[in-house]
């Protein structure tokens, strides 16, 4: 780097310049100043109307007193909690399942990722109509298989919860599913020899050879789907709109009741830099976990 | 059709060809029988969608559960244009879909030729900026976001979609990860030749890129077909509606009629799965080189 004159240097720079500008500027204007304006507006009462005040931590002092920002929290946790393993072991069991020589392979393949890049509209209002209680096809099973009081689901203060638990894995394990296979064929052939001529059954080989060697992996996606656990928005604005009750509000749509319904701009960004605050941390532990398997 | 869903290289199983074993054949059994149950629970719901938007309106829930329409209520499909304002929305959502796409796949490879082949002093800094946005959520950020595009009186325009889609970072580190596996010598070469920084860019990479502006694009049409929650935010006025906010209006205010409701959703979600469909492997390929979706 130091052999290069500073006239190249300069040359350089604004040719390279010249190749982001188009990108940056949008970028910039569009994200990085709101991630910006996001930390100065959590610390005053902005509202649509008045201007802005500086409040210093009044806002962060009403969110621990605030019982419906603990209850969005609290169902954001629940939502994690159960999204995370069940995706994960649903996307890694059928990685492992694709991952064999079987006929049909390529088009599940397909199919499984399909959800995934469906809008959420019209999947949400078909698995409403699914759990629907008293007349859809889920409870008809259910009854049909002897289950005498089948759940309420979306209608049920306790179900509903579940109910959208069931639609963000069925839609997102396809996505976690490539991610898996792609891990999978980074694993070594010759080790499944070696454990084979060792005599490991196939479970043993799991074990000893496939989940370590996914490891980066299966890290991977317990980050990604973290972020994606605690971002989650759509689904229940459409599934649920929260309820009923407070059952299923989580915290980015109490950052929208905050912010648009009643107009809390300030509030709302005070919400939202926790928000931020969990997934930046979910990150910088990933960067430093990553930096150390590499070291 | 075959050669189209043929799935990505980089996903082909190892071959390793197996001696027959006693348990082989059990384990395969076990694995057509897994394969049927996944392929069933995934595709279900999609099957119920179609066959109740063929359904009259009594028949979709009736007990027990009909899995076929004992007649298939075609006009379904015609009397949805006239019930709702589908066109309308259609125009909107292809409109927006086409100028984001465009938008970001130029401006994203332009700008990652910018950070995979030229050296300048702050780059890798930026670059930092860029993959760090990836990974905070849009939800996190959309107030002040939505302050200042009402201030720059963007609010309840289709420009405020396509300003908050287009400059993405996910375009930028797509095509940053493929340029980087071009070697430098052939930019090298190009460089002695003579041929400017810009022409390299046009001439060079941007043939070589085909199949990673291919996925780039796909990931951003669908993306922005899909988008709910920005038009939500940002448009007011119903003759600026996408597909999407228009279906969820005709969702809550006829909500009774689930055939129809259905009819809309196969329409809504139909375009996606042509798309998907001939592009699947350029979708694979996408998620492979990234693990990242917008």
């Amino acid at each position: 780097m130091t052999t290069i004159p500073a006239a190249r240097r300069r040359r350089n720079t604004l040719l390279g310049w010249s190749f982001l500008l188009p990108n940056f500027i949008g970028f910039a204007l569009l994200t990085m100043v709101p991630v910006v304006l996001l930390f100065y507006y959590a610390f005053t009462s902005w509202d649509m109307f008045g201007g802005s005040e500086w409040t210093g931590l009044d806002n962060f002092q009403q969110m621990v007193r605030d019982a419906s920002f603990r209850t969005a929290l609290g169902n954001t946790l629940y939502y994690t909690v159960f999204h995370i393993p069940l995706t994960l072991l649903a996307a890694l069991g059928l990685a492992l399942l694709l991952n064999k020589r079987l006929r049909g392979v390529a088009f599940f393949r397909t199919v499984a990722f399909f959800p995934y890049i469906t809008s959420i509209v019209a999947v949400a209002q078909v698995w409403n109509m699914l759990f629907s209680p008293g007349y859809g096809p889920i409870n008809a099973v259910l009854r049909a298989v002897g289950v005498d009081n089948p759940p309420g689901w979306t209608t049920s203060a306790d179900w509903s919860m579940p109910a959208v638990i069931v639609v963000g894995t069925w839609r997102e394990m396809g996505y976690f599913m490539l991610i898996f296979l792609a891990g999978l064929q980074t694993v070594p052939g010759e080790l499944y020899e070696a454990a084979r001529v060792d005599g490991a059954n196939a479970w043993q080989r799991l074990r000893a050879v496939t989940l370590p060697c996914l490891r980066p992996t299966t890290f991977f996606v317990i980050v990604m789907l973290t972020i994606n656990s605690f971002k989650v928005f759509d689904l229940i604005l459409v599934m649920t709109n929260g309820g009923p009750g407070q059952s299923t509000l989580v915290l980015a749509q109490y950052i929208y009741r905050k912010g648009f319904e009643e107009n809390q701009f300030g509030y709302a960004s005070a919400v939202s830099v926790v928000l931020f605050g969990i997934c930046f941390l979910v990150t910088v532990v990933q960067f430093l976990v990553n930096r150390r398997r590499e070291a | 059709m075959s050669t189209l869903l043929n799935p990505a290289p980089v996903l082909l199983p190892p071959a390793a060809p197996r001696p027959a074993r006693r348990g082989a054949r059990a384990g395969r059994i076990l694995g057509y029988l897994a394969l049927i149950v996944a392929s069933a629970a995934v595709l279900l719901p999609f099957y119920w969608m179609v066959v109740s938007s063929l359904k009259t309106n009594n028949e979709v829930f009736t007990l027990p559960v009909t899995w076929l329409p004992s007649s298939a209520e075609w006009h379904n499909y015609v009397d949805i244009w006239t019930r709702s304002d589908m066109t309308t929305w259609l125009g909107n959502t292809v409109l927006l879909s086409v100028v984001v796409t465009l938008l970001q796949v130029l401006t994203g490879s332009f700008a990652a030729y910018g950070f995979a082949k030229i050296r300048f002093p702050g780059r890798d800094v930026l670059f930092l900026a860029y993959v760090g946005t990836l990974a905070v959520p849009w939800q996190s950020y959309m107030i002040p976001q939505f302050v200042l595009l009402s201030k720059w009186h963007l609010s309840d325009t289709l420009w405020s979609i396509i300003a908050i889609q287009a400059f993405g970072a996910l375009g930028v580190f797509l095509m940053k990860q493929f340029y980087e596996s071009v070697p430098d010598e052939l930019v090298d070469a190009a460089r002695i030749d003579g041929m400017s920084e810009y022409g390299i860019y046009r001439r060079i990479m941007l043939p070589l890129s085909t199949p990673a502006l291919a996925s780039l694009a796909l990931l951003t049409l669908v993306n922005t077909w899909n988008d709910f929650l920005g038009p939500l935010l940002y448009l007011r006025s119903n003759d600026l509606w996408t597909i999407q906010l228009g279906l969820r209006t005709f969702i809550s205010q006829y909500s009774a009629e689930y055939a129809l409701i259905m009819t809309g959703s196969v329409l809504s979600v139909l375009p996606i799965a042509v798309i998907f469909l001939v592009g699947q492997r350029y979708f694979v390929e996408g998620i492979a080189t990234t693990g990242l979706k917008g």
